[in-house]
């Protein structure tokens, strides 16, 4: 049965024919174990399906091991989205962005695609002087419609500086990860392991705690 | 396994709904939630060049998981209400501006020029302030120190992490009793406290008191949350017998009504000591040529059809000022 019901479908082809280049999705899942990973290949089908620009490789965390270390996964089920060359900006989805995540994997196609917003040249500036590495996790529940505005900027951030990597986290699947970062209100924002930001917080409150690092 | 689709084309590199620094628009409205969203429409289709200025788009609706109290919805989702709001503003091509707070407002020439977040600034003739409200915060020990380490202002965004957990919801409105229905479903108790009596509508009550894990607590205040890295409870005073005693809770979640956004606001109107901004029954501020709607102003009763009724109103006000202007 689809997931995706008609209405959704004509929407998301809608949206996804204002992608610029192509973007590949590549999706991790393993056998044994996953209870989402069957719904996240399914769901990423049906996005291949409506969007013209979209390309689908599906991977076996296990199977797969040289790939998975490459794109740097580590859990399952996640999904990596590559531009138009192949080359990961360190955009990752951990879990099924189903619920409202559905708009943080919209936004990040487009965005991959380079059909996203530009970047105020005052934000841009401040990005670009980014050197250390850093690490944006967002953990986020599919209820919640403040979480993908968190997920978008800091997937922003990651494709604007290649020394920013983000990930959403969807927190009921990994239920040991948010006990592990104390998530008990969502979206919270670990930044570099150490330093967090609860809730939907405007791109200059990221830099902030970026440029504190 | 459900979606929520709510993607807007505004955040395309190349959608033509932008507000633009060097137009001068005949009015801004500052606020995305139902007062916002209907001074758009009726701006707009009263032929009035409008923008949308929202730092929330679509508004504390969003956080509601059923408005079962607006008319022609006996129950809808509050995110599916607003989805049909922005849809049908948004058919009216009206540039909006979102994720950026307006710092600052300057009146020179019968002309308003607002300071954004972001460093942009934007001119308009006049003004909607339809910016509403936030949570009220219940100002004890602890609650600022486990905000979001077990303190949550959002059920339907932070109910699910507290699944076969002890939960304590404060506040006797109707959000109070709607995140206590919302939370029962999921957590394996919940405990209602509230400094008076419920103040909710009686059919939310009603639905309330079929759960067995519910247990309320009348006439007894939340005097401190504590915990180590997360909340472990919080203690409370009951009034009713003079005690004082402990619930052992995951999380406590604050339901306790809103204050006004009118912070940028409160040098060029007046505000109340409560933060609200004063208005007549025509939306006038104090100050002419900017109006307000919503849960911002002194309107009383914090309701989706009041506050999108206000938003008619202050539109339909904003034209005839701008009409006398000509």
């Amino acid at each position: 049965m689809a997931l995706l019901n008609d209405e959704i479908r004509e929407n998301l082809t809608d949206v996804f024919s204002k992608m610029d280049k192509e973007v590949t999705i590549a999706v991790f899942t393993k056998e044994d174990g996953c209870e989402t990973c069957k719904d996240t290949l399914d769901f990423m089908k049906e996005i291949e399906e409506v969007g013209e620009k979209i390309k689908l490789e599906t991977y076996d965390i296990e199977k797969d091991s040289e790939k998975a270390e490459e794109l740097k996964v580590e859990m399952t089920p996640s999904i990596v989205l590559l531009d138009s060359e192949g080359k990961d900006h360190g955009i990752k989805f951990y879990g099924i962005p189903a619920g409202h995540e559905i708009n943080s994997l919209i936004t990040g196609l487009i965005e991959v695609s380079g059909a996203g917003e530009d970047v105020p040249s005052a934000l841009k500036e401040r990005i670009a002087k980014i050197e250390t590495p850093v690490d944006i996790k967002v953990f986020v529940t599919l209820g919640c419609p403040h979480c993908p505005g968190a997920v978008a900027k800091a997937h922003k951030l990651a494709l604007e500086n290649p020394n920013i990597k983000a990930q959403m986290i969807e927190a009921q699947t990994f239920s040991e990860l948010s006990d592990k970062y104390n998530v008990s209100g969502v979206p919270k924002i670990i930044i570099n392991e150490d330093h967090d930001l609860v809730g939907n917080q405007p791109i200059e409150k990221f830099l902030e705690t970026i440029e504190s690092l | 396994m459900g979606f929520e689709l709510n993607f807007d084309s505004s955040s395309l590199k190349n959608n033509v709904k932008k507000i633009n620094e060097n137009e001068m628009y005949d009015v801004l409205i500052i606020g995305g939630g139902p007062a916002g969203l209907n001074s758009a429409l009726y701006a707009t289709r009263n032929g009035l060049k409008a923008g949308i200025i929202a730092e929330k788009y679509g508004g504390q609706v969003l956080d509601t998981s059923s408005v079962e109290n607006y008319l022609g919805y006996e129950s809808i989702p509050g995110e599916d209400l607003v989805g049909a709001f922005r849809e049908h503003v948004e058919k009216y091509d009206i540039p909006i501006k979102k994720d950026s707070r307006v710092e600052k407002v300057e009146k020179r020439d019968e002309r308003f020029y607002l300071s954004m977040s972001d460093g942009s600034q934007l001119k308009s003739k006049t003004l909607i302030i339809a910016t509403g409200s936030k949570p009220r915060k219940l100002n004890v020990p602890g609650e600022e120190e486990f905000s979001g380490k077990g303190v949550a202002y959002c059920a339907i965004c932070d109910g699910p992490l507290f699944q076969g957990r002890d939960v304590v919801v404060a506040g006797g409105g109707n959000s109070a009793v709607e995140a206590a229905i919302d939370i029962a479903k999921i957590a394996n108790k919940v405990y209602l406290v509230q400094r008076s009596v419920l103040r909710a509508e009686q059919a939310l009550v009603d639905k309330l008191t079929t759960f067995e894990n519910v247990e309320i607590h009348l006439g007894t205040q939340v005097k401190e949350i504590y915990g180590e890295k997360l909340v472990k409870g919080i203690k409370v005073y009951d009034k009713t017998n003079d005690k004082e005693f402990d619930i052992k809770a995951d999380g406590i979640f604050v339901e306790i009504g809103s204050v006004p956004n009118s912070g940028p606001f409160k040098d060029l109107v007046k505000t109340l000591p409560n933060g609200e901004i004063e208005i007549d029954c025509s939306c006038n501020t104090s100050v002419p040529g900017v109006f307000a709607a919503g849960d911002v102003t002194t309107v009383p009763y914090k309701q989706i059809s009041i506050s999108s009724g206000e938003g008619a109103k202050a539109a339909l006000s904003a034209n005839a000022y701008i009409n006398k202007l000509k």
